[in-house]
């Protein structure tokens, strides 16, 4: 078994997408992400990257469309009113599919917010991160190491469909340290066999009238043809929903959660679970495509209850669960906001209310 | 009798397609020399267009090199991740007054700050064109705009922006200069400066302008001919042609 | 068995490499599961400045907890902030040198060591927290004390001119740990 290093998330993010094959990253500083760009800085000279801080988020996301233009594997992070000025640059590269990847280690909001950890962006992130309805996947990590993992496999996701992908985590988990496994570094050759598999679309200069063209747009139908293509590639997406069910085959009490909120719903139904009480969760680990299925394929006979975990107010994965429960069963809200933490006593109480009104 | 070809058209441009620019406007003679000098350099096939947003994206369908269309004012950050990411590349910004001076003066200043090696070529008709004549950052005093009906005014919109002399204030950038293309003399001065701005970039001395004080005789609202003269009156006063920087001659 | 330890102090007092030093060891020689949060307050230098460290042998929850098993303070203002977040019959672990308040509860076991002192007297005035991480393990055999010497070993890799006084000064406090076991 390979062995297990002491890593903080942002550091980990950074090490996994270098080891992904990222060679290019661009970013500005904002907390709680910081140690992402610092990381770059340090690790790009080693492996024969580039590294620039950007003048702003604005500059910066462009700079990465610039470098994916090229076919170089390009990677960025900020967080929230960051991310928020990502929009821009992050729909020109799904409009022109160029596959990015970008990372929202989200703090508090609306506004400035607060540096302090939240879940405020889940249907920016979700649903329109960017003018014009373009859509990408959404990873949500809960633990350092799935943070490694969803950086390594975004990469793969975003040259798969020329699309971005964006890696939804928070300020406890970029901040927080835990023990993970590294993936294997890709190789040179890796890195240009994944330059070669875009080589037919890279603008880096071709004989005249041979010429490549990066358009994030169109003239005349073109954009409708473009965004049907898009569609289509949305369509496949079915198969890359993932979450995980954690206890709910006789689940009466069913905690709805995603990053670090499902960490803390775990332990609370362990405890539960411990005094007797069927409680179980559903956490979605693709915030999109998101798992309607696994919520609206719940037998509603035996399910009570569902508790939405969110740090968040308003809730804002509470509208894709609505979505999927259409009014079966009562939901739910335990929530904080503006970068205060929940805690496992608060999401106790929460469930032991819920139990009190369903069960 | 022998025919003697005197004159061929650049392959920088296609062959078969008609620009698309106003009559009277000089994007296409920017165009045609940026395909000429680059084709000297023998670097066409290395040429990557970083297009900004306005007039200058009517260029995209009349280059035959590779384009990437940045969104409005961003230029200067896409083409610091292309040429970071492929160095062996000839890499050039085409950008207007908007799209440089306004939305995109962070990125430009910024880019021209850090030395990035590519070249930018700036046209400045000190008006919004493409969008259908909104006051510029670079629109003179007293000159009216859709967004300045009464013209526009200092204790209201300020005085023109220059960009040269802004970024002449800078240490990192290598060449910055202000040409124009209104006479055979000028177009021959400007053709040497692109090319100079292009050889900088071939010899890795890092950020390169070249600014084209140009005519819109659409957006100004005057003839073709009444343009120049209004071009050579009003706007050349306002934008002294010249060499604002040139580390080569500084340091020879 | 989950196990949460707090640590707090004023920014300087190597409060988090304390906390970073005991989750780091604990994830280089054992099969544990152990996760470190920092939190600082608004300086860096002279504010407070706290951490957390979930030791278990099940997946860990929040890394964040309020409602601990051990509390170590470093200072007087974070025992004030934090003593009602000991569970009853935790530990808490006090820096006597300059906690010199009294305990205003009865239901935990309160464990001091006059830390800063101690450092001063050693000649290596920043050992206080090794010190005091010494007397953590000491008392609860958390995790062996091997690993901490491992951690320390590692730690100063670079610098092995330092490995053998901060190896004294953990070994110290391991002593003053065990002596107030119960």
């Amino acid at each position: 078994m390979a062995e297990r290093v002491f890593m903080k998330g942002c550091e980990a993010i950074a090490e996994a997408g270098v080891r992904a094959g990222c060679r290019f990253f661009a970013g500005y500083p904002i907390t709680p992400q910081n140690e992402i760009p610092e990381y770059f800085a340090r690790r790009m000279p080693e492996v024969g990257g580039v590294f620039v801080q950007g003048e702003s988020e604005v500059a910066s996301v462009n700079m990465l469309y610039g470098a994916a233009a090229t076919g170089t594997p390009a990677m960025s992070s900020s967080s929230s009113c960051g991310i928020s000025l990502y929009s821009e640059g992050v729909s020109y590269c799904a409009s022109a599919r160029l596959p990015v990847v970008y990372v929202n280690v989200q703090r508090g909001g609306p506004g400035i917010g607060a540096i302090q950890p939240a879940q405020q962006d889940y249907l920016q992130a979700t649903k329109a991160s960017g003018n014009g309805g373009f859509r990408m996947i959404v990873l949500a990590p809960a633990t350092v190491q799935e943070c490694v993992d969803m950086v390594y496999e975004a990469f793969e996701l975003a040259q798969r469909d020329n699309n971005p992908v964006l890696v939804l985590t928070d300020g406890v988990i970029g901040t927080m340290m835990e023990p993970v496994v590294l993936p294997p570094m890709k190789t040179d050759e890796d890195i240009k066999a994944m330059k070669a598999k875009f080589a037919d679309k890279a603008c880096t200069g071709h004989e005249p009238c041979k010429q490549h063209f990066c358009f994030p747009g169109s003239v005349g139908t073109g954009q409708e043809i473009a965004n049907k293509e898009a569609e289509k590639m949305y369509a496949t997406w079915d198969k890359d929903v993932r979450v995980e069910k954690y206890l709910t085959d006789d689940a009466e009490i069913i905690f709805a959660a995603y990053g670090i909120s499902a960490r803390i719903s775990r332990a609370v139904v362990k405890q539960l679970r411990a005094e007797g009480i069927k409680a179980g969760m559903i956490r979605p680990i693709t915030v999109s495509p998101f798992p309607y299925e696994a919520f609206s394929s719940l037998d509603f006979n035996q399910v009570k209850g569902i508790l939405d975990v969110e740090m968040s107010i308003p809730a804002q994965m509470r509208w894709d669960i609505d979505h999927a429960v259409q009014g079966r069963c009562p939901i739910n809200e335990c929530r904080r906001s503006g970068g205060q933490l929940l805690t496992n006593e608060q999401v106790l109480e929460g469930a032991r209310q819920l139990i009190k009104e369903v069960l | 009798m022998a025919e003697k070809k005197v004159y061929e058209k650049t392959l920088g441009v296609m062959p078969d397609v008609i620009s698309g620019f106003c009559p009277g406007c000089m994007h296409g003679t920017v165009h045609k020399l940026v395909g000429e000098v680059v084709q000297e350099l023998g670097m066409l096939d290395k040429l990557v267009r970083v297009e900004g947003v306005g007039c200058c994206g009517l260029g995209q369908q009349f280059v035959s090199h590779d384009v990437i269309i940045a969104a409005h004012g961003r230029a200067c950050a896409v083409a610091t991740g292309v040429k970071r990411c492929s160095p062996e590349s000839l890499v050039y910004t085409y950008q207007g007054d908007g799209d440089l001076a306004s939305i995109g003066l962070d990125e430009t200043v910024s880019a021209a700050n850090r030395g990035e090696n590519f070249t930018v070529i700036f046209i400045n008709n000190g008006i919004y064109g493409m969008t259908g004549g909104q006051m510029a950052p670079t629109t003179l005093i007293g000159m009216k705009a859709t967004t300045a009906p009464f013209g526009r005014k200092v204790e209201e919109h300020g005085y023109p922006m220059h960009v040269c002399e802004l970024l002449s204030q800078l240490k990192t950038p290598q060449f910055l200069v202000r040409t124009a293309v209104d006479t055979p003399q000028n177009v021959i001065k400007t053709r040497k400066y692109i090319k100079q701005a292009f050889q900088n970039q071939i010899d890795g001395k890092g950020f390169s302008l070249v600014e084209v004080v140009t005519s819109c005789p659409t957006n100004w609202g005057y003839t073709a001919k009444e343009a120049l003269t209004f071009l050579r009156e009003k706007m050349f006063e306002e934008f002294p042609l010249g060499v604002y920087r040139d580390k080569d001659k500084e340091e020879a | 068995m989950e196990r949460n330890i707090m640590m707090a102090g004023f920014g300087g007092q190597g409060v988090m490499t304390m906390g970073k030093l005991l989750a780091e060891a604990t994830c280089d020689a054992t099969d544990l599961k152990v996760s470190f949060f920092p939190s600082y307050g608004a300086a860096m230098r002279g504010g407070t400045a706290n951490c957390f460290v979930v030791i278990s042998d099940d997946e860990i929850g929040a890394p964040v907890c309020y409602n601990v098993e051990d509390l170590i303070v470093m200072n007087g203002p974070s025992l004030h902030a934090f003593l009602k977040n000991v569970k009853p019959g935790g530990n808490l672990f006090i820096n006597s040198t300059i906690v010199t308040d009294p305990i205003d509860r009865d239901d935990v076991n309160v464990i001091s060591a006059p830390v800063t002192q101690m450092a001063l007297d050693m000649g290596n005035d920043r050992a206080l927290n090794v010190i005091m991480l010494g007397v953590y393990v000491g008392y609860t055999d958390a995790v062996p004390e091997e690993v901490i010497i491992k951690g320390i070993e590692h730690k100063f890799e670079n610098k092995p001119k330092l490995i053998p006084p901060n190896v004294d000064a953990f070994k110290k406090g391991i002593e003053i740990g065990r002596a107030q076991k119960k």
